[in-house]
């Protein structure tokens, strides 16, 4: 009896000894470019979730997991092309957490992760177009479509009882897709869109934007650009001339820098941005800021979006991409027994004994149609001079 | 009679009163470039620059007045420190010239290669700027904002429209008309303007009757500097600063300076005007300004648009090519391009 003990007990160490290995995290955003001050915190958030599997010593029989960072600069395909090939074909990534932008991400999918077989994770891509583009089932986001933001700010709008509304938005893919989504979905429910006008960001002037915009008039002026950019520059103008009084911002316009930026005036104005008000938010909170980063603007759906692969990866009893893509649907989504942050490791637990998951994590994970997230969405109405939460939807 | 009134409200207030700021702003901007090509006969790129440059010392010392609590409130504090950004700017002028473009001058070259030269002068002011400010918004704007707001006025007159006027823009065109008459009469009346057109008609024959050709070059590039220091502060003032946009500025002076007629200061006037309202008039929508001007049941249902804003720029460029191709002197005839 003793001797089977010993040997089953070797037979145990021999096979995780060769089942072991080192598996290596893409973690592919713009850590320079437009939205460079967020990645840093996104890329915190995957990373804390790799620390923690790897930490956990439960995955593929205490497999090590270690990120490789590269830099997609968010608006210039060929770099993010290039940076992508780098880390799949001489780091040997076994997937990515990543990429941020939807115009780089989609250059990233097409010219590298399609030709190589690799999983992409995308926590920040919210272009409508990216629902339907050719995949071969590689491709997944934990962050929403735009599509799902306009039905849920057209919500917003009928609760609010505004029929008519003058639209405008920046003149790249987030906007135009954005615009199209809140235009058709408006329409839809009975609203009327005056206008939908682009606009440029970082120029100094947008008198005659508002002037075409107040032409058309509406109830409303809604926002989709930029806070920082043209969007601020547009009610800005707006609120000068007296054109409009009330603004509707997307998830490009939330921040704290708008409200201080215009005053009182942008008081009684309201948005949506992606947020949920399940435990696991508060969680991830508590974590990052032990960790020492922000819980900032997409660094819980980067969270989510390592861990999404590391499950999936033990569902799938492999850490190769072709295995995993089809694992992770099924971790993500119920049945199974709810997963938040931290609890990563019970979650490989349960998979290693064969159990199944429902990956809940920081953002509410639940994904849908090609794999990507349902969304959840904060309603905000600027009061006092603040961003404030109204409900959750 | 009072829908009548209400439409030429709405105009004022979405074209008239910005087309006018608009204006004075690329007029005093285009009366530099105009006066650089007139004496030293070249078109100055770093011009748009140069504002940039002269706008960013007014507004650091803007800031330093700021939080010594200067203030001559219900005027911007930037007032105050505009002659400051003003000798700044003289001075890089000035050592532009003495490093780069004398050299030139000596050599008598091309006016292409003064070009050139000027595009390099250009990026280093460029870099400059980027390198003390950053290349980020800033506002220095501080003061009453409002002269007439378009709520306050709504109330006063029971009117459907309301006309706003910004102090910025207010100021814009106090400023330009006083530069304007200034510059006119120092050209006319006084010596060294006399000299700097004698310079302009006739290089030899000037040099012939004893004029100092340095002299005029010197007094050229302080009001140059001057000049492009009080448009590029008046823009600020009015929109915002960023150093990025004094760089696209360049195309719209270019612009204003050659349709009115390259080193012909009237001209630069009018040019400055010309392209500031057909940007605005041209993709201005006149649905509601239509529908108050004309009875009832004619009122259209379209935007009556005739180009989408994204075409703005293109606007003026469209003037700048017919200019060329039908008088490529200018509209008030200036030196041929």
């Amino acid at each position: 009896m003793k001797k089977l003990l010993v040997a089953s007990a070797i037979a145990v160490l021999i096979s995780t000894a060769v089942n072991a290995e080192t598996i290596k995290l893409g973690v592919i955003l713009g850590y320079t470019g437009p939205i460079e001050s967020l990645t840093p915190d996104m890329a915190a958030g995957a990373e804390l979730a790799i620390k923690e599997v790897s930490m956990s010593g439960a995955l593929l029989g205490g497999s090590k997991v270690i990120s490789v960072r590269g830099d997609t600069t968010c608006t210039d395909s060929a770099a993010a092309t290039a940076a992508t090939e780098r880390l799949v074909t001489s780091d040997n990534i076994n997937a990515i957490v990543g990429g941020d932008c939807s115009g780089v991400t989609t250059a990233m999918l097409q010219n590298v992760a399609l030709a190589n077989g690799i999983v992409m994770v995308s926590p920040s891509a919210t272009s409508p177009a990216l629902s339907s583009i050719n995949d071969d089932g590689l491709f997944f986001r934990t962050a929403p479509s735009d599509a799902r933001q306009g039905q849920v700010l057209t919500a917003v709008l009928k609760d609010k009882g505004i029929k008519s509304a003058a639209l405008t938005y920046t003149n790249n893919d987030y906007g135009k897709g954005l615009a199209d989504s809140i235009k058709t979905n408006f329409e839809k429910s009975g609203g009327k869109i005056t206008i939908s006008a682009a606009h440029e960001d970082g120029k100094a002037d947008y008198s005659a934007e508002v002037g075409a915009l107040a032409a058309a008039g509406g109830q409303v002026l809604i926002v989709a650009g930029y806070l920082d950019q043209g969007g601020k520059g547009i009610i800005q103008a707006a609120l000068d001339a007296g054109a409009f009084e009330k603004f509707v911002l997307p998830d490009g316009m939330i921040g704290d820098s708008l409200p201080m930026a215009i005053g009182a005036d942008l008081n009684g104005s309201f948005g949506t941005v992606p947020g949920t008000d399940s435990p696991g938010a508060a969680k991830f909170a508590e974590m990052a800021k032990a960790a020492g980063f922000k819980a900032g603007p997409f660094a819980s759906e980067s969270y989510d979006a390592a861990a999404l692969i590391l499950l999936a990866m033990q569902a799938a009893g492999s850490s190769k991409s072709k295995m995993l893509k089809d694992k992770i649907m099924s971790v993500a989504n119920a049945p199974g027994t709810k997963i938040y942050p931290g609890e990563l490791a019970k979650g490989l637990k349960i998979l290693a004994e064969g159990g199944e998951i429902d990956y809940v994590g920081a953002s509410a994970v639940e994904l849908i149609g090609s794999g990507e997230s349902a969304g959840n969405y904060r309603e905000i109405l600027v009061s006092g001079g603040k961003n404030t939460t109204a409900r959750f939807r | 009679m009072d829908g009548i009134l209400n439409a030429l409200i709405l105009l004022s207030n979405f074209v008239i009163v910005p087309g006018i700021a608009y204006g004075s702003q690329l007029a005093i901007g285009a009366l530099g470039v105009t006066l650089v090509y007139g004496i030293l006969r070249f078109s100055n790129f770093a011009h748009g620059d140069t504002m940039a440059f002269g706008t960013m010392a007014t507004v650091l010392l803007t800031w330093a007045l700021q939080s010594w609590g200067v203030s001559i409130s219900p005027f911007p504090t930037a007032l105050l420190a505009l002659p400051f950004g003003i000798i700044c700017t003289i001075l890089v002028c000035l050592a532009a010239d003495r490093w780069v473009y004398r050299f030139y001058r000596r050599e008598k070259a091309a006016p292409v290669v003064f070009l050139i030269a000027s595009i390099g002068v250009m990026f280093v002011l460029n870099g400059l700027v980027r390198f003390i400010i950053g290349p980020d918004d800033q506002r220095f704007a501080d003061g009453e904002r409002f002269i007439m707001k378009a709520r306050e006025f709504k109330r006063l007159t029971h009117f459907n429209e309301g006309i706003t006027i910004k102090t910025s823009q207010g100021l814009t065109v106090v400023t330009a008309a006083i530069v304007v008459i200034a510059l006119f009469w120092f050209l006319k009346r006084s010596r060294a303007g006399k000299s700097m057109r004698a310079f302009s008609d006739n290089e030899d024959l000037a040099l012939l009757s004893g004029i100092n050709p340095e002299r005029v070059v010197m007094i050229t590039w302080i009001i140059a500097a001057a000049l492009a220091t009080i448009a590029g502060v008046l823009y600020g003032l009015d929109k915002s600063f960023k150093p990025f946009t004094y760089f696209q500025l360049l195309l719209p002076i270019f612009a204003s300076a050659i349709v009115g007629g390259l080193g012909n200061p009237l001209g630069a006037i009018a040019g400055g005007f010309m392209i500031a309202f057909s940007e605005v008039t041209v993709t201005y929508a006149y649905k509601k300004f239509l529908a108050y001007a004309l009875p009832g049941d004619w009122a259209p249902q379209g935007l009556v648009q005739l180009l989408s804003t994204d075409y703005k720029f293109a606007v003026s460029f469209v003037i700048l090519v017919l200019v060329l191709l039908l008088r490529p002197t200018g509209i008030f005839g200036g030196k041929a391009v």
